[in-house]
Parts: C-alpha cells; structure tokens; sequence
C-alpha cells in the first residue's frame, strides 16, 4: 500500500492562517435533508482486492448510526464512488463528492499515491478526508486524519521486539520498489545506525511490483544470515509478491526460528489466500489484530459478519482504522452541532473514542491517533497470536526525527498555531508557511 | 563388588528421582503464563531426561497440550484429553475449559533443540540424523552427555557422523572442554562445511588462541568453498529461471517464430493453464481425494487442451482474417488478451487463486555445498520435457512434416494437397497448448492471479526475438542465456536494475545482429 512521496509535501501551500475558502460541505441549509458521508475505494482495478472491504465496512458503520437514530437529527447517507485504482480519477472523484454531492466528510484512499492525489482538492474545497491506513509519515494537512500508523507505531516498534525479544544484530530491509517502502527503509536505517548498527549488518533490497523468482533473493538473506549474528528480515514487500516470498523461504527451509521474517503489509486478508503452515512463526506488526481478545472486537467481528453475510470473511487494521475515524467524526460533529467544515475540524482535536483493543484511541493536534502498537507471529489457523503489545498508547511522530530534514518539524494544527510543518529550531512555519507542508 | 553395585543403583535412582522431581516441575512450569517462563520450562525438561517429557514437548511442538485455569496440564488426543503429569486418561474435561498453551519463536526454538536431545534414541535412523542436526544447531553443552550414550551406542555411519559433529558444536561452547578437544572439534567442523558451521565458529568467542586461530582458518577455507557452490548455485538459479522462460516461450516460438504471428494474448494462454491447474484441483479434491498428490500432472494435459482448443478457435475466427497484417494482429490480440483476462477475473474473481504444492514437489535437496529446491527441479525437467516433445512432434509426426512445409513455402506446400488453413490452425493451437503447459508450471512458483500472463508476454518476445525467430534452439539458447544474466545480476545490482542491464544488453545485441543468436539462413528466411 501507500505511494508516492517525501517530496510531495510542498503541494498546496498557501497563506498562513489558512483560512476557509466558502465552505462548500456545510451549504445544506434545510435541516431535515440527510447528512452525505463520501466513500472514495477503489471497487475496481488492482487495489479492490483491499479497498471494497472498506468500503463495505464503512456502508455497515453508517447503517449502525442510522439505525441509532441517525446523526444530529438527520439521516446520514452514504454517496459511494469507485476511482478505479486510477490516481488522477481519486481527485477527479473527491471533488464531485465535495463540490456536487456535498459530502460532509469522505472516508478514502489506500495507496499514498492516491492520498497524494486528493490532498489538494480537499485543501482547496476545504473538506475533510479520513484515511485508514499505515504509511510513511512526512504529512500533516489540516483537511486529512490519519488514522492508520505512522511510522513510529509501526515499524519502529517492531524493529524494537526483534532487537530486544527477538537479539537480533543484523538487518535486511526488504522492500518492493516505490515510495513507501524506501522512505520507510530510509527511516528505519537512520534508526538502527543510531541504535549502534553496524552499516555492514544492514542489507537493503528493492524488488518490482509482482516480481516472482525469489531464489536469488532469499539465498542472498540466507548467506547473510549465516555470519554468527541473529538476522532478521523486515519486509515492507507490498501485494501478492508476498506468495512467492513466503513460498521460497519455506523451499529454501528457513524456519522463523532461523531469521524471522517482520511484515508491515501482510495481514489477515492477505493470508487468507496462503497456505500459512510453513509460516507458522513469522511476524506481523499492526494496531489491531482479528484475534484481539476483546469483548468490543467480538461485538464488531459479529457485526460484520452478519452485515456482509459471511462468516469467514476476515477483518483487519484498516477497518479498525475507519471504525475509530468515523465514531471520531460523529463525536467531533455531535460536540460542534453542526457539519460545518471548520467547526468539526476544530472539534475533532482532543476527541477520544473506544478503539477495539480495549483502549481508547484519541486524536492529537497532528491530526493523528494514538495506537497500540501489536506484534503478532503467523498462526497456522492463518491468524496472528499477540506475541507482544506496547504497554501504553504510541503518539504518531508525523515528521519522522531520525530524518535530517525532518527531524526538528512538528504538525499542531491548534490554534493560534495552527501549522503542519512548524519548526522548532527557526519558529517558522514550513516552507511557506502553508495549510499542509 | 556388591557394595558398589549397591551404591551404583542407589545413585541412579538418587538421580531418576531428582531428575523426575524436576522434570514435574517443569511440567508444572509449563503451565504458567508468560513467553519466557514456557522457554525455560521447555529448555529443563529436555535436560531432564525424564521418559515423559517427549510426548509433553511433543504435544506443545504440535499445538496439542491444554493448560485448565487451575494450572493443570492436558495432551489433546483423538481419544480425547490426557493428563500430561501422569499420561492417565482425563475425560472429565471438556474441550471449552481449557486454554491452549501458546509458544513463540523462543520458545519454538527451545521446542526444537529439546526435541533434538529427547530423540537422539530413537529407532529409525534418520530420526537421529534429525535430532543430532538439532543438537549440532542448538550447540548446547548440556547435551554433551546425551552425546557421549548415543556415540557409544551407535553403529549406523551416517548418524555417527552426524553425532560426531553435533559433539564438535556443542564442545565449542563447553566452558571446561580442553584446547586439543577444542582443536578436534574446530578441525571437525572445518571439515563439515556450510554456511551453519561457518556461523558457529565465527559466533565463538572467549576461546584460546591457538583456538580461535584454527577458526579463523576454518572460516576462511569454508568461505572459498562456498564461494565455489555459489558460483555453481547461480547457474542453477539461471538454469530454473531460464526453464521458466524456456516453457513460457516455446509456444510463442511456434505461434510467432514459425508462423509469424505476433500473439499479444500468448501470455493469456498461459494464464489459462494456471487457472486450469486450480480448477483441476479443485475438482480432483472434491472427487477423487486419493489423487491430490498427483493432481498437478492431470492438470497437465487438461491445461494443454483447454488453451489449444482456444487457441484454434482464436486462429479460426480471428487470426486467420489478418495474416500478413502484423499491426492489426497485435492490435488484435492485445484487445483479446484483455477480454480474456477480464473474462478470468469475472468467472473466478480478481483475487488470486491459491494454488497447493503437492508434498513431493516442496522442500530442497543437497548436492554437494549444491541446494536443490524440489519445485523448480522439477519446473527444469517439465521445461526439457516438453521441449523434446514439442521437437519430436516438428521432427518425426506427419502434423510437423506438413507444418514446416507450410511454413517454409505456403504456396508449395499447397500445391502439394496440404490444407494449408488446417495445419495453421493445429499450429496455432499446438503453440497455445504449450503456453497453457507453461501455466501449469507457472502455477507453482508465481500467484495465479488474471494478470499472470502479463508479466511473462515481454520476456517471451524478448527470448523468442533474442535467440532467433523460427528456431527452437535458439529459443533454448536464449531462454538460458537470459535466465543466467539475470540471476548473475540480480545480487550484485539488484533485481530492479540487473533487469534494465538485461534489457540495454538485448537492444545493443539487436542492433548488431538483428535476426538473433541464430537466424534462419537460405530461402526459408525471405519466406
């Protein structure tokens, strides 16, 4: 998942104070007409196999709150549209559910190419966007919550476990070839450099897209393995050539005893379609798991599996991630009284809600959740066991500090602050002391 | 004498009975929660030596034992549950009162070189090979006793090889061993070879010089030899990438190298026969179960039907209408090969299809400093397999008599009674058939997913165009050539830039020697 990049981040900048162009989301005057919350996944092309899940957990979230009387009174009413894993048609798309469909908020996107495509519509028609899922940081825009992972409550966290739990002292990064993964690797290099990593106990290795013949590979991550040292591998292998990993680590016997294996985008809908057997061992790290043992998640396991009439239908972090995005906005909108774009945005800061591991997930003034951070080993039931859970909830860190360029920068989007790129060092606010740097 | 005996016996039941009292705590221990309390718990049962610890650990290696909230311990059975202290039969309890106990990788570890210890007495042979791998793997010093019985003991070459070698790892990290014993089992290990003894003599630390100075040898011997295998290892990565383009590119040798049509849908051909690979399995699991091992080699026959037949009906209906018009063709097929893969992904959806790997055609094999993984082994054979057959077919049956006339002088052949539009069609349907044999093969090693195809139909061309347009052999030649490149390539710059190094070298190779490696020469050329 997520795409493209770093660099980006100079789109849409724009006056400091930000303030509102007239605000387009909140024109429905008549009080009984129903609320519209935008869907934007992807229902077809290479990215449905994750995103229509998403969007069906988002049509069952608005059919519980309607059935709970709605919101402020009204009816809410889902406007689902299918940008068809086609980056330019996302914004083509989100401004139709702005401008035409008045959406007062959109829940969307998967890949950070796609978030990157949308970020300046909704920084020009000022609505608000929430997206689910895990990606690399380096954002901060007043219009978009991100309530997937930050680098910081994801990665990092794992390569803890493995250095601690797990003794290990030597590192390959593994990833597919594109933004998410190399700015990913980018920070966790920095970080174990720092940690006291030898730069010759760190392997950095880019694949394709789809790529298939891993014999070179994982002889590569076995040779490297075998130097005295605990190895192990953090892949941020992204999509189905994660099959053909798996299978030539099992065809070449390396067992997660020998060199685990930590994935940041293999879950339990990717497993789904694999023979975990030989698995069994390698590790996941995500904030949510299906196997959390909770009282909430049996509740919302049995909810979707009786909304999409399949009880073998599994869930995974991004849903949980779109779960506590929306009960977020229906708090923020219930505090404002109203669905006016500024007011919920303001609202939304400080806003806590239940998340599905037991906790409470709050959103801080970087527009980002605190998360448990989970690590999870492959079961041969094709679900995660709990082998480790942070103690307490991981603050996103969105600008990452292990990266030279980024490392003094801070998002609060509170006022009189208000900036998502504030640095601490010279007091300035990003680079032209934008809405979103 | 007597007195001595006496002592003797006394002293052992002294020792069974110590080694009983811990091993029940142990068990005991097993039952507390925590990660780390599970490892320790493991590592002193299988130091115990206690009989009834391996079926314990046993059952915690298979997910079958059972922890109640009182802390006692059962072994899920088929007969139902077992108290694990005792071995006595509990069928008081139900399955929804007990807790399965949980590992983790530390504990899993532990679980292994347990084991390893518990079985270097076991019958069969070459479950003691496995136990002394586990011990040579573990290198536990508390194991060198176990050794030490199980040496004594046995006869059988191999495992006292084996063993030998696991005393040699284990002595190492003894604190007490002596320096000539250190000096045997580094000379050992020197002699063992591999990447696993490599490891251990380079973890060593703390040892005498003149040790750690014959490991220091050691280590740099084991690394030229292995530095030999990896040479030889490559070629073999070469040869199995090279028989998977070999097999997806026979077919488009036929279709475009003989008959000269640019078949922008072969990749789909391929596709099918993945996709028919998992419908066969499908169907053999629901009716004939006996046969799932084997259900991969029905499949491929059925594969080579199914994209054959299509093939002809392609040729039939479509191809056939624009012979000699190459852009339309391509343009064609590629509109084609969208249809047919929007078709798959309508019919099976757009996830992909999990297709198993029959239990003889997984894991690896050794040669030598050589691994041998079974399934691309196999993937070499099939791709020589059908190469001879596909040759044979050219060479000795009537069909590739009549379809090398047809190729070589249409016009001729013609005037000589062959149905010319016949032998086209059974051409064309000969090279699909042998895309969906590919996809038989693909079906093992890639995700049959509807864009399967895609990824193969550019080296296809890349191959067929590299090695020489109407020639088998240069289709072999250019599939291996290929496949080494890239495999030399890929760990030194990378997958992503080994494959555009491949990519420049064929353009500069093309505009020396335009027709390929080995280009038809004569009249048969200008046809």
């Amino acid at each position: 998942m997520l795409g493209v990049g770093l660099a980006a981040v100079a789109a849409g900048l724009r006056g400091a104070s930000g303030t509102a162009v007239a605000a387009p989301a909140a024109a429905a005057p008549d009080a009984s007409a129903s609320i519209k919350v935008g869907v934007l996944h992807s229902l077809s092309g290479t990215m449905a196999i994750s995103e229509t899940t998403l969007k069906d957990v988002m049509l069952m979230l608005i059919a519980d709150q309607n059935a709970k009387g709605g919101l402020l009174g009204r009816k809410l009413e889902p406007v689902v549209v299918d940008p068809a894993s086609n980056w330019p048609l996302f914004a083509e798309k989100a401004r139709q559910l702005l401008s035409v469909d008045k959406a007062a908020a959109v829940f969307g996107c998967w890949t950070s190419v796609s978030r990157k495509s949308v970020l300046p519509v909704f920084e020009e028609l000022n609505g608000i966007l929430f997206y689910p899922v895990q990606y690399e940081g380096q954002e901060c825009s007043r219009n978009v919550f991100y309530t997937g992972a930050a680098p910081n409550q994801q990665a990092i966290p794992a390569v803890d476990y493995l250095m601690g739990e797990g003794k290990v002292q030597r590192w390959v990064l593994a990833g597919t070839d594109y933004v998410y993964p190399r700015t990913t690797n980018q920070i966790l290099e920095a970080y174990l450099k720092l940690k006291g990593v030898a730069p010759a106990d760190i392997l950095i290795n880019y694949t394709p897209f789809g790529f298939s013949d891993w014999q070179t590979i994982v002889a590569q991550i076995k040779a490297f393995g075998s130097a005295g040292k605990k190895t192990a591998v953090v892949s941020t292998i992204n999509g189905d050539a994660n099959v053909p990993f798996y299978k030539e680590l099992g065809n070449q016997g390396i067992k997660a005893t020998d060199i685990p294996v930590v994935a940041f985008s293999v879950g339990e809908e990717e497993l789904a379609g694999m023979d975990t057997k030989p698995l069994v061992g390698h590790l996941a790290a995500w904030n949510y798991f299906e196997s959390v043992d909770t009282p909430e998640n049996t509740a919302f396991i049995d909810g979707w599996h009786k909304f999409i009439k399949n009880a073998k239908r599994t869930t995974n972090d991004p849903m949980e991630a779109h779960y506590i995005g929306f009960n977020m906005w229906v708090k923020a909108v219930e505090k404002a009284g109203t669905i006016a774009p500024d007011a919920v945005i303001d609202a939304m800061i400080g806003v806590s809600v239940p998340n599905l591991s037991a906790g409470y997930a709050a959103m801080m003034p970087n527009h980002h959740l605190t998360k448990p951070v989970l690590i999870g080993e492959i079961g041969d039931d094709g679900q995660f066991d709990i082998v480790s859970q942070t103690p307490g909830l991981v603050v996103a860190q969105e600008w990452s500090p292990y990266v030279a360029e980024t490392k003094d920068l801070i998002g609060d989007w509170r006022k009189p602050l208000s900036c998502g790129a504030f640095n601490v060092k010279t007091s300035t606010c990003g680079a032209g002391g934008g809405k979103h740097a | 004498m007597r007195r001595l005996a006496c002592l003797l016996i006394a002293a052992c039941l002294a020792l069974g009975l110590a080694g009983a009292a811990r091993a029940d705590d142990a068990v005991a221990a097993l039952a507390a929660p925590g990660f780390e309390r599970t490892r320790t718990a493991v590592v002193a049962l299988g130091r115990s030596g206690d009989p009834r610890a391996l079926p314990v650990i046993v059952a915690l290696h298979d997910g079958a034992l059972y922890v109640r909230t009182d802390h006692a311990l059962f072994i899920r059975a088929p007969a139902g549950f077992v108290d694990a202290a005792t071995g006595v039969p509990a069928p008081e309890v139900a399955p929804n009162t007990v807790k399965k106990v949980r590992v983790n990788n530390a504990v899993r570890e532990a679980i292994n070189d347990a084991l390893g210890a518990l079985r270097l007495f076991a019958s069969d042979p070459s479950a003691r090979i496995a136990a002394a791998q586990a011990v040579f793997h573990a290198h536990d010093p508390h194991a060198l006793a176990a050794l030490d019985q199980a040496l004594a003991k046995e006869s059988h070459p191999e495992v006292r090889e084996a063993m030998v070698q696991a005393r040699a790892a284990a002595l190492l990290f003894a604190p007490d061993a002596s320096t000539p014993d250190r000096l045997a089992a580094v000379a050992t290990l020197r002699a063992r070879g591999g990447m696993d003894a490599r490891s251990l003599l380079d973890q060593m630390t703390g040892q005498p010089p003149a040790v750690a100075a014959a490991a220091a040898s050691a280590v740099t011997s084991i690394d030229r030899t292995l530095q030999l295998w990896n040479l030889v290892q490559g070629v073999y990565y070469g040869i199995s990438l090279g028989s998977i383009l070999l097999l997806a590119a026979a077919g488009l040798a036929i279709t475009f190298g003989v008959m000269g049509v640019i078949n922008m849908a072969h990749g789909e051909m391929v596709m099918l026969g993945a996709y028919t690979t998992f419908v066969v399995q499908g169907l053999v699991l629901a009716f004939v179960p006996a046969l799932s091992a084997v259900s991969v080699l029905i499949a491929i026959p059925a594969a080579f039907a199914v994209s054959g037949v299509l093939g002809i009906v392609i040729e039939r209906t479509l191809i056939r209408w624009l012979y000699g018009r190459p852009l339309e063709t391509l343009l064609a097929t590629w509109g084609l090969s969208l249809i047919l893969q929007q078709a798959v992904r309508t019919v099976f959806g757009a996830s992909n299809r999990a297709v198993s790997t029959p239990p003889w055609m997984s894991g690896e094999g050794h040669l030598g400093g050589l691994t041998l993984t079974y399934n691309r082994l196999a993937i070499i054979v099939f791709a020589f397999l059908v190469l001879a057959g596909l040759m044979a077919v050219l060479r000795f049956t009537s069909l590739g008599l009549r379809m090398r006339a047809v190729t070589q002088n249409r016009l001729m052949a013609s005037a000589m009674g062959i149905r010319t539009p016949r032998i086209d069609a059974l051409t064309f349907g000969l090279g699909s058939g042998v895309a969906g044999m590919a996809g038989v093969a693909l079906s093992q090693i890639d995700n049959v997913s509807p864009n399967l195809g895609q990824g193969y139909i550019i080296d296809c061309f890349m191959v067929v165009v590299f090695g020489g347009v109407g020639n088998l052999w240069g289709t072999v030649v250019g599939a291996l050539t290929l496949g080494i490149a890239n495999k030399f390539l890929e760990p030194v710059a990378g997958a992503v830039l080994g494959k555009i190094v491949v990519l420049v070298m064929i353009i500069l190779f093309i505009q020396r020697k335009p027709r390929g490696l080995f280009p038809l020469k004569g009249r048969a050329a200008e046809a």
